[in-house]
C-alpha cells in the first residue's frame, strides 16, 4: 500500500489533517472575510456568543469581534509556529552535522553550547530575549527558535556519527570532495529524516510558547494573538469566561492537529522504519 | 557507590563549562538590551548628565566589554548577582526569598505527574492495543496539547469561581496567623490548582513514555521466559515489564526540570504564586534585565543540580551505568 493510502486509512491522521486544513483556510481567509482591523471596535462590549449573528462569537471587553480576532490570531499562531520550527530545525541540523562530522574539539565545543542551551529553561530564555530586544514578530520567532534547536542538533549529530563511516562518504573523500561539501551535500540530506520527524513536536511546542509569551504580554502588540486574547479575557474571567475559553480551545485544537497529522506522517513514511 | 562517584566527578567538570557558557550568554543578552543599569536607576530617581557619568564610572560601566565581563564573572564567583533596581535590594536575596515556593510547586507537580503518569502508563501498557490503552493514549495526546496557563484559567473558572472549592490564587491565606499543620494544609489547598495546571502536561508525557517502554519490553525474550516459567501475568507486568520501562522515565525527570521551571513562570503568574517564575515576569514588566538574568543563572544551576541528582539515582538503579569507567 502506498504511504498516502495508509495515511488516509488512519482516522487520527485524517482528523489532524482536517483540523490543520481548517486552520490554514482560516488564516488565509482572515483578511478576506474580516478585511478591517480585527482590533477595531465592532459592537457593544462583552456581548455573549450566539446572541447577535453579525457577531457570532460575541465581543470582548472593548467591543472587538471575537470571531475576527480568532481568524487573525490563527495567522499569527501558524506563522510564528512554522517559522520558529523551520529556523530551529535548520540551525539544529547544521550544528549537529558540523559537530558530528568534524568531531574532536569542534564537536566538544558545539555540544557544550548545546548543553548550555538545554540547561537554561527555554521559556525563560525566550522571555529574556524578547524583553531585551523588544517584542515584534521576528523577535518572537528567534526567541522561540533559540530554545528549540537543541533537540534537532542532538538527533542530527547522532545520525551523522553513524553515516560518516559509510562507504559513500569514504568514496567522496577519495574523489577529493571538500569536507564541508561532504558534510552538507552527502551526509546532511541522509541525516535529515529523523530530524524532520521531530518537526511536529517542535511546531506544536513553538505554537504553545508563542501563546504563553503573548499571554504574558510579550507578543507583537500590533497583531492579534490567541495568547493575548486569553490574557484579555482573564480580566473578566468571572463574568465572561468564554473570552478566555474560546481562543484556548482554538489553541488546543491547533496543537492537537499538528500532533495527530505529524504522527500520521511519521507512521506512514519510511521515517519510523529507519529510526528503529 | 564508587560508580556513582566517578560519574558525579565527570559530570561536575562538564557542568562548570556549561555554566560558563550560560554566564557569557546572559552577559551578551544584558549587552543586547537597550540601556544599562544607570539608565534604569536614573529613570526611577532622576538626575543630570553629570550624575550619569559619575554613576557609570563608579559602577564600572564605562570600561570595555571584556573588562566588564571579567568584573561580572568575578562578582559571580563571590555569589554576587548585582543589585535589583526594582527592589532596591541585592538580586541574590530577592531570588533566594522566592526560590522555596517554586521548589515546592515544582516538587509537587513532579511527584503528581510522575506518580499518576507512570501508574496510568502501567495500566495502559499492561494490555497494549486494548480499549483502555487506546483511550489513554489518545486522551494523553489531547492533554499534551493543552497549554498549562489556559488549563489553569479553566480550573479557576470551575473550581474557584463556580464551585468555590479551592482558593483562586496565592500561596496561603492573606494575613493568616495559622502555624504548623494548619498552615501546611492551607498552603496545600492553595497548591492544588497550580500543581494540577503545571503537572497535567507532564502526566501525559510520563504516561506515553511508560506505555511505549512497556510495549517495547513485552517483546523482549525475558518476558517470554518469565511466561514460560508460569509466572502470573500480574507479576510479569509489575516486576518484569514495568520495572524495565521505568528507567527512561527517571532520565526524563532530569530533562524535564528545565521545561517545568519555564512552565512555572506562566503558571505562577496565573495563580499569583509568589515564586521565581512570577519574579521573572515582574522583572520583565519592570524592565529589570539584570534581575531576569540572575533568575536565568539560578535556574541553570538548579537544572544542573537536579540532573546530577537524577544521574546518581540512575546509576544506583541501573548497575550497567558507569560500570565500564569504574572498571577501567
Amino acid at each position: 500500500m502506498s504511504p498516502l493510502r495508509r495515511f488516509l486509512r488512519m482516522p487520527e491522521a485524517l482528523a489532524g489533517t482536517a483540523i490543520l486544513a481548517v486552520l490554514f483556510a482560516m488564516a488565509l481567509a482572515a483578511p478576506l472575510i474580516f478585511p478591517g482591523d480585527p482590533q477595531a471596535i465592532a459592537g457593544p462590549a462583552l456581548l455573549p456568543p450566539f446572541q447577535d449573528w453579525s457577531l457570532p462569537l460575541g465581543t470582548d471587553r472593548l467591543g472587538r469581534d471575537v470571531l475576527a480576532e480568532l481568524f487573525h490570531g490563527a495567522r499569527t499562531s501558524l506563522a510564528v509556529g512554522l517559522a520558529a520550527a523551520a529556523a530551529a530545525l535548520a540551525v539544529g541540523a547544521i550544528v549537529g552535522t558540523l559537530a558530528g562530522f568534524a568531531g574532536g574539539l569542534v564537536d566538544d565545543v558545539l555540544m557544550r553550547i548545546t548543553d548550555a542551551f538545554q540547561t537554561v529553561p527555554s521559556f525563560l530564555l525566550a522571555l529574556a530575549f524578547v524583553s531585551a530586544v523588544g517584542p515584534s514578530l521576528g523577535v518572537v520567532v528567534v526567541a522561540i527558535a533559540l530554545g528549540a534547536w537543541t533537540g534537532p542538533a542532538r538527533v542530527a549529530r547522532a545520525e551523522v556519527l553513524s553515516i560518516r563511516e559509510r562507504d559513500f562518504v569514504a568514496g567522496a573523500r577519495v574523489i577529493g570532495m571538500h569536507p564541508l561539501e561532504i558534510a552538507f551535500r552527502e551526509i546532511l540530506p541522509n541525516a535529515l529524516p529523523p530530524v524532520l520527524a521531530l518537526s511536529s513536536v517542535i511546531v506544536a511546542a513553538a505554537i504553545l510558547t508563542e501563546a504563553a509569551l503573548s499571554f504574558l504580554g510579550l507578543g507583537d502588540p500590533n497583531r492579534v494573538t490567541w495568547g493575548g486574547m486569553i490574557a484579555e479575557g482573564r480580566a473578566v474571567l468571572r463574568t465572561a469566561p468564554f473570552l478566555s475559553i474560546i481562543p484556548g480551545v482554538a489553541l488546543v485544537l491547533t496543537v492537537l492537529g499538528v500532533y495527530l497529522a505529524g504522527e500520521g506522517v511519521i507512521e506512514t513514511t519510511a521515517v519510523r522504519r529507519s529510526l528503529s | 557507590m564508587n560508580r556513582a562517584l566517578i560519574l558525579l566527578r565527570r559530570r561536575l567538570v562538564g557542568s562548570v563549562f556549561v555554566l560558563l557558557i550560560v554566564v557569557i550568554g546572559t552577559f551578551l543578552l544584558l549587552e543586547l538590551a537597550p540601556g544599562d543599569a544607570v539608565d534604569a536607576y536614573i529613570v526611577s530617581t532622576g538626575g543630570d548628565a553629570g550624575m550619569i557619568e559619575l554613576l557609570r564610572h563608579r559602577w564600572g560601566l564605562d570600561q570595555s566589554e571584556l573588562t566588564r565581563l571579567a568584573n561580572y564573572l568575578w562578582a559571580l564567583l563571590h555569589l554576587d548577582l548585582g543589585q535589583s533596581v526594582t527592589f532596591s535590594r541585592p538580586i541574590r536575596d530577592v531570588i533566594l526569598e522566592r526560590l522555596p515556593t517554586t521548589l515546592i510547586l515544582m516538587g509537587s507537580a513532579t511527584a503528581f505527574s510522575f506518580g499518576l503518569g507512570s501508574a496510568l502508563g502501567i495500566y495502559a501498557g499492561a494490555r497494549p492495543g486494548s480499549f483502555r490503552d487506546r483511550f489513554l493514549s489518545v486522551g494523553s495526546l489531547a492533554l499534551y496539547a493543552v497549554p498549562g496557563f489556559w488549563l489553569g484559567l479553566v480550573l479557576i473558572v470551575i473550581f474557584a469561581v463556580d464551585l468555590r472549592w479551592l482558593p483562586i490564587g496565592g500561596i496561603e491565606s492573606i494575613a493568616s496567623t495559622k502555624t504548623g499543620l494548619a498552615r501546611a494544609t492551607d498552603i496545600a489547598t492553595h497548591l492544588v490548582l497550580p500543581v494540577s495546571a503545571l503537572g497535567f502536561i507532564y502526566l501525559a508525557l510520563y504516561l506515553r513514555m511508560m506505555r511505549a517502554g512497556m510495549a517495547e519490553a513485552w517483546r523482549q525474550d525475558f518476558v517470554l521466559a518469565a511466561r514460560a516459567r508460569g509466572i502470573s501475568r500480574r507479576r510479569i507486568v509489575l516486576t518484569h515489564v514495568a520495572r524495565n520501562a521505568l528507567l527512561p522515565l527517571v532520565t526524563m525527570l532530569g530533562l524535564q526540570s528545565a521545561q517545568m521551571l519555564g512552565g512555572s513562570v506562566v503558571i505562577e503568574s496565573v495563580f499569583a504564586v509568589p515564586g521565581l517564575g512570577r519574579l521573572a515576569q515582574e522583572a520583565v514588566a519592570a524592565r529589570d534585565t539584570p534581575l531576569l538574568l540572575g533568575i536565568i543563572l539560578v535556574s541553570a544551576v538548579l537544572v544542573i543540580l537536579i540532573n546530577l541528582l537524577v544521574d546518581i539515582a540512575y546509576a544506583l538503579l541501573d548497575p550497567r551505568v558507569g560500570a565500564s569507567e569504574a572498571g577501567a
